[in-house]
């Protein structure tokens, strides 16, 4: 098939090398590629845009992407208006040009968030995750420190719910779908998982307390709960994870003098 | 070069305690005066990187992706394995020991790998603290299953996810450290060359992916934890970005590079099709548990079936040739990996394959879901039928999924000793980046548990015997043989920025490296071909220089000039791999050398010649490298011919 591409271009970085934002400057741009196989994955079209760029001597579209199966949370593509695009409980890598039809044009933007600061074309820095994970996304355990791992049983409904909250990639896209740039759902997954587990309990309040401040200090939005975060979710996260986060924050918050 | 493998004195099972014990502490209070640089922070960099902060020592970890929680690692399924016999069925260490010594074909190191099988047990203990959500029995106890043919149930996976669970834990224990300021951590920066001071190891180049800028940070010890090298084939499992830049700077700064050509091909991946694909995606060996793998009895057949004239569903029961079943009745479909692969190509060459390329076997669960239902086998492997699904457009429910072998793991990296140092002082290899424990053939849910046991539990020990005798200085980063390697890493990259005048792509010239490889230097070799395939990859190499075209400069983020990089190293790395091949002219695990076969075609070894470890020391660019040999001696294993008939 073919198809015409709107794709953001941005040469300069939001943030320029002495750490201050700076007006990035980009502008959506035509593309056209010709022959594309439905069997293609919709990062195997990109790669395909690049060589035929490339060719040209001009400069291939920057995207970020590793594992190209939908688990290392690299990839981050706004496409028609949804991130990780039309599919749902899909990552873009794991998109497929037989989502489309011949003669569409597809908009290609990257996530756009005030804590995600665009680093050139579709690539952001998404360090402002790891820097709320640093702030309490952990059990305080040191290596060789443990009891034998039967030691403590684990329900089987709470450990398949813990699962189920530890499976966010941390892609971001549900910064990316909020109208208010808005972590909660990446938050509380973390606050879920480990307020579940009994290995999590000891630092329940602290770690919530101080994920969430950390997560308004990064410039992140409140949450106004539309739910578009869970629904664009490529591992379906769900929006009562950001009620349990909302439970434990109270609940810390009374009993506790942290931070 | 006299290899000095330092395994310990003593009985097998006392060894390393013993050595713990032997080895030289640095005192609590001065480990804060030591500074240790971590490449890599997948489950054996995170690990090492959170256990040495943890311990006091101050770390400077690094990594290409942006996050630390994108190791490739993370894409593991499976499982992994520890010998903690929860389910009564006879594990022991003793035996995760002799099934990993078996399993790769008697050419790993035994004192290593008791050790890695002793310290699996600890391991699971360390993951499920950190609150890894592993499968549990309605009990509340950890569940197990069997993998990869074992005959106990000793494998702990989190549904298809076990290594993403793996390395979030590894990574919190991580963050845990940047936070109290023991780690700091680097990403997007790419280690592109180990610095030397005085013969030791004391520092790395990285190039900042997102300005450009090349910078330089100086310790005490160099860990690189770069994981393995499969991408020199251009298609494989691995993640796009996985490279062998680290560890072969290292190995042309003197570390010797052990057993390149033991590349692990995985049977079950869904096959290639048309030229545009970019990597291959691994289907779960689980699934050879309930399906049959077969292709039809004629080539006749075979073509109508790729034209499209024939349905698989439509092919008789007589004309289907279940071809593990009839020729290993023992294991059936689950013959280990390497078998089950070349038997795969096997059919294919011989005109039976199933897709278009005629590359592909069936595997089918027309049985299974007869046998047991459609409700039961998707509880077992309904997300891995989904993504088969959605990757093919064909629902494996009602038709019989393909699969092909492909490139997944590599057994061989930096040779090391004991201690997990290389032959460079105070530079060491951890995870898949080195070659310890797996020989010539990796056993299922194995990787996951090498990587954590080099990081958590086993350089945390003998790092220190390194560093206790090193004094407290530092070396500057303006000593002049940073300034050195830091000139080299410019004229490298400034070789190729600016060469917008090139013929060929990055990728095209690496599509091509994979091809020879591939085909030379894949699931069986010969002489004739790997000879073919040397002078092949020496005039690729030659005309890659000459007409590679790179566009962008140096000082901004650009993805094509880090893809130059990696592959201008595969090409270098490609021709070793050939070398050692052509050396090793038994049939041993991975390595296929068709001159060297049963008369019922199976792999031979050939111990009185090849019972040793080939250490490839490299001499100089374009000349050929020099090999070392550590002998291999077994005196806890016997020796037999694998058969699994
Ligand atoms: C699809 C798939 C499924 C698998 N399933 C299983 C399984 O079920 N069980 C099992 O045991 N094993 C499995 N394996 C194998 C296993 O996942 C890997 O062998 C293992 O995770 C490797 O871990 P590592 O820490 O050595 O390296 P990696 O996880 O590859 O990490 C490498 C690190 O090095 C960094 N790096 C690399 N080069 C540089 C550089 N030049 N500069 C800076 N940083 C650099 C990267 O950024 C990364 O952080 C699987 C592999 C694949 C491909
Ligand atoms: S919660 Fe979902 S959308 Fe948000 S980072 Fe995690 S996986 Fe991505
Ligand atoms: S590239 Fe890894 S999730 Fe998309």
């Amino acid at each position: 098939m073919n198809l015409t591409l709107q794709i953001w271009r941005q040469n300069k970085p939001d943030i320029n090398n002495n750490g201050n934002y700076q007006n990035g400057e980009g502008k959506m741009t035509e593309y056209k590629v010709a022959d594309i196989s439905p069997d293609m994955s919709f990062l195997e079209m990109l790669d395909e845009l690049n060589e035929d760029l490339l060719k040209k001597g001009d400069d291939p579209v920057a995207f970020d992407h590793d594992c190209r199966e939908g688990i290392c949370g690299m990839c981050s593509l706004y496409i028609n208006g949804q991130p990780h695009g039309p599919e749902s409980g899909t990552t873009a890598c794991q998109l497929h040009m037989r989502s489309f039809k011949d003669g569409d044009t597809i908009y290609i933007e990257p996530w756009r968030a005030k804590a995600f600061p665009v680093v050139k074309d579709l690539v952001v820095n998404r360090s402002s995750f790891d820097r709320i994970m640093q702030a309490g996304g952990y059990v305080s355990v040191n290596t060789g420190v443990t009891v034998d791992a039967n030691e403590i049983p684990v329900a089987k409904t709470i450990a398949d719910e813990a699962f189920n909250m530890a499976a966010c990639i941390g892609c971001g896209a549900c910064v990316a779908a909020c109208k208010n740039a808005s972590a909660m759902l990446f938050v509380s997954a973390k606050v879920s998982q480990l307020s579940l587990l009994p290995q999590g309990k000891a630092e329940r309040k602290k770690r919530v307390e101080r994920m969430v401040a950390q997560m308004d200090e990064e410039g992140f939005g409140a949450c106004t709960n539309t739910g578009a975060c869970s629904a664009e979710c490529p591992k379906d996260i769900p929006l009562s994870s950001i009620a349990r986060m909302n439970r434990e924050y109270f609940e810390a918050k009374i009993t506790s003098n942290n931070v | 070069m006299q290899l000095d493998s330092k395994v310990p004195e003593g009985p097998l099972a006392e060894k390393w305690n013993k050595h713990k014990f032997d080895i030289k502490l640095v005192n609590p209070a001065n480990k804060r005066k030591y500074d240790v640089i971590v490449v890599g922070t997948g489950l054996a960099g995170g690990a090492a990187a959170a256990s040495l902060a943890e311990l006091g020592y101050n770390v400077k970890a690094f990594c290409f992706q942006d996050s630390p929680r994108r190791a490739h690692s993370i894409a593991a399924q499976g499982g992994i394995n520890a010998a903690k016999n929860y389910q009564n069925d006879g594990d022991s260490v003793f035996r995760l020991f002799y099934d990993t010594v078996k399993g790769g074909d008697y050419r790993s190191r035994e004192a290593n790998v008791h050790r890695l099988a002793e310290v699996s047990v600890n391991i699971i203990d360390q993951c499920v603290a950190q609150g890894v959500p592993f499968a549990r029995e309605y009990g509340g106890l950890l569940d197990n299953r069997s993998f990869g043919g074992a005959q106990v149930s000793r494998t702990f996976y989190a549904r298809g996810q076990t290594g993403q669970q793996l390395l979030l834990g590894a990574y919190s224990a991580l963050s845990r450290q940047v936070d109290s300021g023991k780690v700091k951590m680097y990403t997007r920066s790419e280690m592109l060359d180990l610095v030397m001071v005085d013969g030791k190891a004391r520092g790395i180049v990285v190039r900042n992916l997102i300005n450009g800028e090349i910078e330089s940070h100086s310790a005490h010890a160099v860990l690189l934890c770069t994981g393995g090298y499969g991408n020199v084939f251009f298609l494989s499992t691995n993640a796009m970005g996985s490279n062998a830049t680290a560890a072969w700077r290292a190995h042309r700064k003197g570390a010797l590079f052990a057993n390149p050509c033991y590349t692990q091909i995985h049977p079950t991946c869904i096959p290639v099709s048309g030229g545009h694909q970019s990597k291959l995606t691994l289907m779960s060996e689980s699934l050879r548990n309930d399906g049959r793998v077969w292709v039809p009895r004629t080539k006749e057949l075979a073509e109508k079936v790729r034209s499209g004239q024939l349905k698989a569903n439509d092919i008789k029961e007589a004309d289907r040739d279940y071809y593990l079943e009839t020729k290993y009745p023992a294991f059936g479909n689950l013959v280990p990996r390497d078998v089950a692969s070349r038997n795969a190509k096997m059919a294919c060459d011989d005109g039976r394959g199933v897709n278009k390329e005629g590359q592909a076997v069936f595997l089918d669960f027309r049985d299974a879901i007869k046998r047991d239902g459609k409700d039961l086998i998707s509880a077992k492997y309904g997300n891995l039928f989904q993504m088969y699904h959605k990757i093919t457009d064909e629902n494996p429910y009602e038709v019989p999924m393909k699969i092909y072998p492909a490139v997944h793991y590599t057994m061989g990296g930096l040779w090391v000793d004991y201690n997990l140092m290389t032959t460079v002082p105070g530079c060491y290899a951890l995870g898949e980046a080195n070659f310890s424990d797996h020989g010539a053939n990796r056993l299922g849910a194995s990787a996951l548990m090498q990587g954590l046991a080099d990081g958590y539990f086993v350089i945390p020990y003998t790092i220190g015997d390194y560093l206790a005798r090193m004094p407290y200085d530092k070396v500057a980063t303006d000593h002049p043989e940073f300034k050195k390697a830091e000139q080299e890493v410019k004229d490298r990259i400034a070789k190729f920025v600016g060469k917008s005048e090139g013929t060929k792509t990055v990728d095209e010239f690496h599509k091509e490296l994979g091809k020879i490889m591939w085909e030379y230097c894949g699931m069986a070799r010969n002489t004739e071909g790997l000879t073919k395939a040397k002078k092949m990859i020496q005039e690729l190499r030659a005309d890659f220089h000459k007409n590679v075209k790179v566009s962008g400069g140096d000082k901004e983020f650009n993805q094509t000039l880090e893809k130059v990089m990696r592959v201008a190293d595969f090409m270098e790395l490609g021709e070793l791999m050939v070398d050692d091949a052509l050396n090793r002219s038994e049939s041993c695990g991975g390595h296929f050398r068709e001159e060297s076969q049963t008369d019922e075609g199976e792999a031979k070894r050939k111990d009185d010649e090849f019972s040793y470890v080939a250490a490839w020391e490299y001499k100089g660019e374009n000349q050929q490298a020099e090999l070392h040999k550590e002998a291999l001696e077994f005196e806890n294993v016997k020796l037999t011919q694998r058969s699994y008939k």
